[in-house]
């Protein structure tokens, strides 16, 4: 039986709900979680790919992407406590100095 | 792997070798801190130097690339890659200059901004260089994440701050999208590899699934160039991060968006069906230009105003992905590189100018500017003139190339909405000069020492601006060739 497309709809779901999160959420740490959970999704579509075709560079990658979101992870929370540090705050609505 | 590979390899290597060897300077040297901008400066420079002459080093076009590819194919050497090792080095090289007295002058003079520094290049160079998925994805990152850390690098400004964490987070958003879309493109192309997604282009085109990728990948690059839709984050970011921060992204941080665009699409777009991506282009160009253009006239901060011009400028390029052809390529290429000159110019004087309070952000602070420093006035006034596509500046024959793909590939009414929107940028950044040439100035206290650094990187790149306005076709034949 060919589970594919069940992984697939289950990574597009968890897509989804990382899109969604990102644009409803106004906690800086609960939206850069939602785009975790896209890079999360990601990885599971290409793990499916990877082991449908049996072809093993998609697994490889996720071991890339979840480095990469490591990085990230460490820059995106220093820059969220810098802010905290000034702002004393890090909800997205009141950080708003810049506009026009 | 084989010894030559890293023989080809060396600008990379020389530019990861120098982040490790300023690293260490930094860590075990106390008065080792004084040369490090000097040190990465001449890594930048030397980089540059050899990559300019490795161009042709090789006959790029005469083997089939897989044989050619460095490291088992992931990176490619010479031709196309090598130019924009080219334009990065030379770019960021410019870029240190700007930031080695303005980092002063706003007292934040820590090493880590050049590690950083030539750590976002050597990102770029591995998206420009790439043969593979993954190396995209590598480069693009740490590209990206090294912006992030320098766009908060003024950590006690607020500003600062709010520029970081919006570029994190929509950023990591966009990244989001590419690697899905990777994720797609990986599954129906069965496929890592460039080489053998565009062998069998023309039978994916017809997959939804590819498509979807193929769109989801577009998405993410057209958040990294600051195309709309995907542009609100540049004008906050722009404005926010340190002056010497935005040189860099806004120039050759979109040159290298651009490059991996120009190594994906290119390709799919010559086999696929011309009509759906070409139309997707065609309207992501007309809103860029148009909207950049229009929102530049209502701004009051002079780098607000060259970040909404940015976002036109992206639309002027994206024409040339539109037309589909070899000459809107090289239209592109040479549009990217006369854009990175002439905007790390005018980003160069705002920075001499800028002082750590925030004079000199706002356009008004421009009055009188022409009779208090004439040099810099004149050479703001040339940039200006150059941006806005008026001739013999770089920045009209950039237009001037693009607009002619689209008319040769039948699209004229594109490079009609080019010219309109060029018409409508003529006001804004003519008022910059009308302000400084025709107004008085209500304060005339004396501008702060103007920095010698920051002198050299100014007139470097209005050399370069007005020399590719001279003589365009010198430049225009070695792009052509190696397409």
């Amino acid at each position: 039986m060919n589970l594919l497309p069940f992984y697939l709809i289950v990574s597009a779901f968890m897509f989804f709900t990382g899109v969604i999160g990102v644009m409803t959420r106004r906690n800086a740490i609960i939206v850069f979680m939602s785009i975790e959970l896209m890079l999360n999704s990601a990885n599971l579509t290409f793990v499916a790919f990877s082991s449908f075709l049996g072809n093993v560079s998609g697994q490889v990658f996720v071991f890339f992407v979840m480095a990469v979101a490591a990085a990230e992870a460490a820059v995106g929370l220093a820059i969220i406590i810098s802010i905290y540090r000034n702002k004393m705050t890090a909800n997205i609505d009141e950080i708003n100095i810049l506009k026009w | 792997m084989e010894m030559k590979d890293l023989f080809y390899a060396m600008p990379l290597l020389i530019v990861g070798g120098g982040i490790l060897l300023i690293l260490l300077i930094d860590m075990f040297f106390k008065g080792g801190k004084k040369i490090i901008p000097a040190l990465t400066f001449f890594i930048l420079l030397g980089t540059a130097y050899y990559s300019l002459f490795t161009i042709n080093q090789l006959p790029i076009g005469l083997m089939p690339v897989s044989e050619f590819g460095l490291f088992y194919g992931m990176l490619s050497f010479g031709g196309k890659a090598h130019l924009f090792y080219f334009l990065f080095n030379f770019g960021s090289a410019i870029a240190v200059l700007i930031a080695n007295d303005y980092l002063k002058k706003i007292e934040t003079e820590y090493s880590e901004y050049y590690i950083l520094l030539l750590s976002s290049v050597l990102g770029m160079m591995l998206i420009a260089g790439s043969r593979n998925l993954v190396m995209i994805f590598i480069g693009l990152e740490q590209m990206s994440i090294s912006f992030y850390a320098l766009a908060g690098y003024r950590r006690k400004n607020i500003l600062s701050n709010e520029a970081a964490l919006k570029y994190f987070l929509l950023g990591s958003f966009a990244t989001g999208f590419l690697i899905y879309g990777m994720a797609f493109i990986f599954g129906t192309a069965q496929s890592m590899m460039l080489i053998d997604i565009f062998s069998q282009t023309s039978v994916l085109v017809k997959n939804p699934l590819f498509m979807i990728g193929i769109l989801l990948f577009l998405i993410g690059f057209t958040f990294k160039i600051a195309a709309v839709p995907f542009h609100m984050w540049a004008p906050d970011v722009y404005e926010g991060s340190p002056t010497s921060v935005t040189a860099l992204m806004a120039t050759v941080g979109k040159a290298a968006a651009f490059s991996a665009i120009l190594l994906i699409f290119v390709s799919v777009a010559k086999m696929g069906p011309n009509s759906v991506f070409s139309s997707m282009f065609s309207v992501v160009a007309v809103l860029s230009m148009l909207y950049g253009s229009i929102a530049a006239i209502a701004q009051k901060d002079i780098k607000r105003m060259l970040a909404y011009s940015s976002i036109a400028h992206a639309g002027y390029m994206t024409i040339g992905l539109a037309a589909v052809n070899p000459s809107g390529i090289a239209g592109i290429i040479f549009y990217l590189v006369a854009y990175t000159f002439m905007n790390l110019g005018a980003f160069g004087i705002i920075a001499l100018l800028e002082s750590k309070e925030g004079k000199f952000l706002s356009i008004e602070d421009y009055k009188g500017l022409g009779t208090r420093q004439p040099f810099l006035a004149a050479s703001l006034a040339i940039i200006m003139f150059a941006l806005s596509g008026i001739p013999p500046f770089a920045g009209f024959f950039g237009k001037y190339y693009i607009f002619l793909a689209a008319i040769q590939s039948g699209d004229t009414w594109l490079a009609l909405v080019g010219v309109l929107s060029s018409v409508i940028s003529v006001y804004f950044y003519l008022r910059v000069v009308v302000y400084m040439y025709f107004s008085k100035s209500d304060d005339e206290s004396a501008i702060l020492e103007i920095s010698q650094t920051g002198l050299l990187a100014v007139i470097a790149s209005l050399v370069l601006v007005i020399a590719f306005g001279l003589a365009p076709g010198s430049l225009i034949r070695l792009i052509s060739g190696l397409i």
